[in-house]
This record gives structure tokens, sequence and C-alpha cells, in this order.
């Protein structure tokens, strides 16, 4: 394959991830790592460091969008990100010390759970008005519009939350991913906070988590230029497309689509992770 | 200033730093694709890039010669200093705001971000 062939295939296999992530709140991270390595045989390493920039790319030009409308908050996503950032650092050290084939199965095994969700779906889960007080002395809770006015929210649990995240940062260092399933998972239920501050307020904290493991990757050579140019402005261009079509789609029916998309590629990383093909 | 104007800024920012980014590694990719259109593209095994490419100093110093890779190298830089200058940005507004606990909190954020980012200097 010359470079403008492989250009142009990782451009448009990239412009779908972003998109099919963007409509789906999954990210682009979870379909193109495996599209590279299954699709293209491109090795693990590369194909997480072009993600990890992708993901920088679509949770910076997505948050311009969620901060208007006011929903994400500032002072819980600057405080978990102590938490994820740190995460994403030891994450980015373990890829440079795990082999390609536990990280393909790993991957599979964020992928399965990626998948399971795509099905269930997402949903508040009982909202409380009362901060508890650890919450209270960092000042956690807010507002948000709720049919044009502003409804109160407290927060609660904070160490449960903070160290989910930090798992999440783990994962988000290792795998080359935004982890923004798992960030949600720690604030909307560990820390009862409402569903939709919580999916804007952990896209707003993506980047800054991949951006703590992005001078490691740099360091070990994980992004290579030639790679990550398609993926970033691809999964960018999509996303941006994704973002715009998702007030009309049928997320619904769009989410079990994904979700066995994402369950073949999961078997396939694992498959291949065990006998040693990628 | 209250928490939504600083969202506000915040936002603006992001967005500024992510189409410069977007436009510079597509001029980088452009000039990339001309050089080497017809090259192999050959990333089976992993094996780490030229040492200059790596280093902060080596990328700016050969993306000044116009060498394509690191003009796309430049723009994921600045892709990657985005999000850092958000902390940075909130974290001088907590200060002005004399907000001291999410001044500290935004720091050890900012530092744990210099950590990774000057490992790769």
């Amino acid at each position: 394959m010359t470079a403008l062939e492989f250009t142009a295939v990782v451009l448009v296999l990239s412009a779908l991830a972003g998109f099919l992530g963007a409509l789906t709140g999954l990210g682009g991270g979870v379909v193109v790592v495996p599209a590279l390595v299954l699709a293209l045989g491109v090795d693990m390493k590369y194909a997480i460091g072009a993600s990890l920039v992708s993901v920088i790319a679509t949770s910076s030009g997505a948050a311009s969008a969620y901060v208007r409308e006011g929903f994400s908050n500032i002072r819980i996503g600057m405080f978990l990100e102590i938490a994820t950032t740190l995460g994403a650092v030891a994450g980015a050290f373990l890829t440079g010390r795990v082999g390609t084939h536990t990280l393909a199965i790993v991957f599979g095994l964020m992928l399965l759970q990626a998948a399971y969700q795509s099905f269930k779906g997402m949903s508040d889960h009982g909202v409380s008005i009362e901060s508890d007080s650890l919450a209270t002395r960092l000042r956690l809770g807010g507002a948000y519009p709720v049919d044009g006015k502003p409804q109160r929210y407290g927060v609660r649990n904070v160490p449960g939350g903070f160290a989910m995240m930090f798992g999440a940062g783990v994962l988000s260092g290792l795998l080359g991913i935004g982890s923004g399933a798992v960030k949600v998972i720690a604030m909307d239920r560990i820390m009862r906070i409402p569903f939709k501050v919580s999916t804007t307020t952990s896209n707003f904290m993506i980047g800054v988590t991949a951006a703590a493991s992005a001078g490691l990757y740099f360091s070990h050579g994980y992004i290579d230029p030639r790679v990550a140019m398609p993926v970033m402005l691809g999964v960018l261009f999509g996303a941006l497309i994704g973002a715009k079509v998702l007030i009309h789609a049928h997320v619904k029916t769009l989410r079990i689509v994904f979700g066995v998309v994402i369950l073949t590629l999961a078997i396939e990383m694992i498959v291949s992770g065990f006998t040693g093909k990628v | 200033m209250d928490d939504r104007r600083l969202e506000i800024i915040i936002g603006r920012l992001l967005r500024a730093g992510v189409l410069l980014a977007a436009a510079t590694v597509f001029a980088g990719g452009v000039l990339y694709l001309i050089q080497h259109h017809s090259g192999p593209a050959n990333y089976h095994t992993f094996v780490a890039g030229a040492a200059n490419t790596r280093s902060v100093s080596g990328i700016v110093i050969s993306a000044a010669h116009g060498q394509s890779e690191a003009i796309i190298e430049l723009g994921l830089l600045l892709l990657v200093l985005t999000p850092v200058a958000r902390v940075a940005v909130a974290m001088v507004v907590f200060l002005l705001e004399r907000d001291r606990l999410y001044a500290v909190v935004s720091l050890i954020v900012l530092l744990i971000l210099a950590f990774s980012l000057l490992h790769a200097a």
C-alpha cells in the first residue's frame, strides 16, 4: 500500500468512527483503534497513539459547544481531573511495559463493556439536591437548565467518584481512548450528578486527561505523524458531522447497531490477542 | 467574573486551539502527500521514530525547515497544548476571583500535565 492509499483509507475509516462515536456518545477512539489494527494491520502502539490525539481534538471541539449551554460543571471537572490525569500518566507508563497481545486483549474487554452499555443505554440515577459534607466543603454542587429554569443539584460520595476517575484515567492512558463511559459512571452513578451534567463534564475532562498521557506517548514514539494525521482529521470531521445529525437521529436503533459492531470488534480483538495475530 | 463567563472564555479558547491545530496538521499532511504519495506505508511493527521528531525543540526546528512530518507533529503539539492552556486560564481566573481552593486544584492538574509534557521535551 502506498502512502497516499493508506492516508485515504484511514481518513475514511476515521471519519466513520468519529461519526458513530459522536452519535452514540462513546467517542471515536473505541472504533478507530480496532479498525486500524484489524483491517489495516497497524501496530497497536501506533493505533492508540493516533487515537489519543483524535480524542483530544473531538473533546476540545465538542466542549466549546456544550459550555455555551451551561450544562458542564467546571469545578467538578477540575477537581476530578486530578484523579484522571494521575491515572493517565500511570496508564501511559504501563503501555510501554505491557506487550501488544495483552494490550489487544485489554482493549477487547473494554469494548465488551462498551457494547453492553450501548445495548443497555444510560439514563438518570436518582439526583439529590443536597451535597454531602465533603462535597459541600469543595463547593461541587451547582445548577443546570431544565426547561429553561435553573435546577439545583448536589454531589455525593466524592472519594468513590475520585477512585473511579483514577481508573478511567489509567484506561485512557493505557489504551489511548477517552474512556468517557467510565467517567460518566463515576459521576452519574457514584456521585449522583445529573446525567446531562455528567456527560458534558466528562467530555470536557477527556481532553485534559488525554493530554496527560500525550507527553509520554510522544516520548515513546507512539504518535507517528503519518498515522495520526489522517486519524485526527478524519475523526474530527466525522464527529462534527455526527454532532449535527444527532438532533434528527434515531438514537435507540443506532445504539443497537453500534453495539453489534463493537461486540464483533471486541471478540475479534480478544481472539487476535490470544492467537498472537496482532 | 462568574463561572458562566469563565466557561464561555474556555469554550472559545478550545475551539481556536483545535482549529489552529487541525489547520497545521492539514497543511503538513498535504505537503507530506505531495512529497511521499507513492512511498511505502508499513506500520505492522512498532519502531520508535527518529529522535529529532520526538523532542519539542527538534519538532520546531524541523518544521521551520519545511519538513512535512515535523509540521504535522507541530500541529499535534498545538492540539495537546490546547487543554493545558484551558487549565492555565482557569487557574488565573480562580486566582482573580480569590478562590484559593480551586486555584490550588488547577495548579495540581497543571503540574501533573507539565510532568508528562516535560518528559517528552
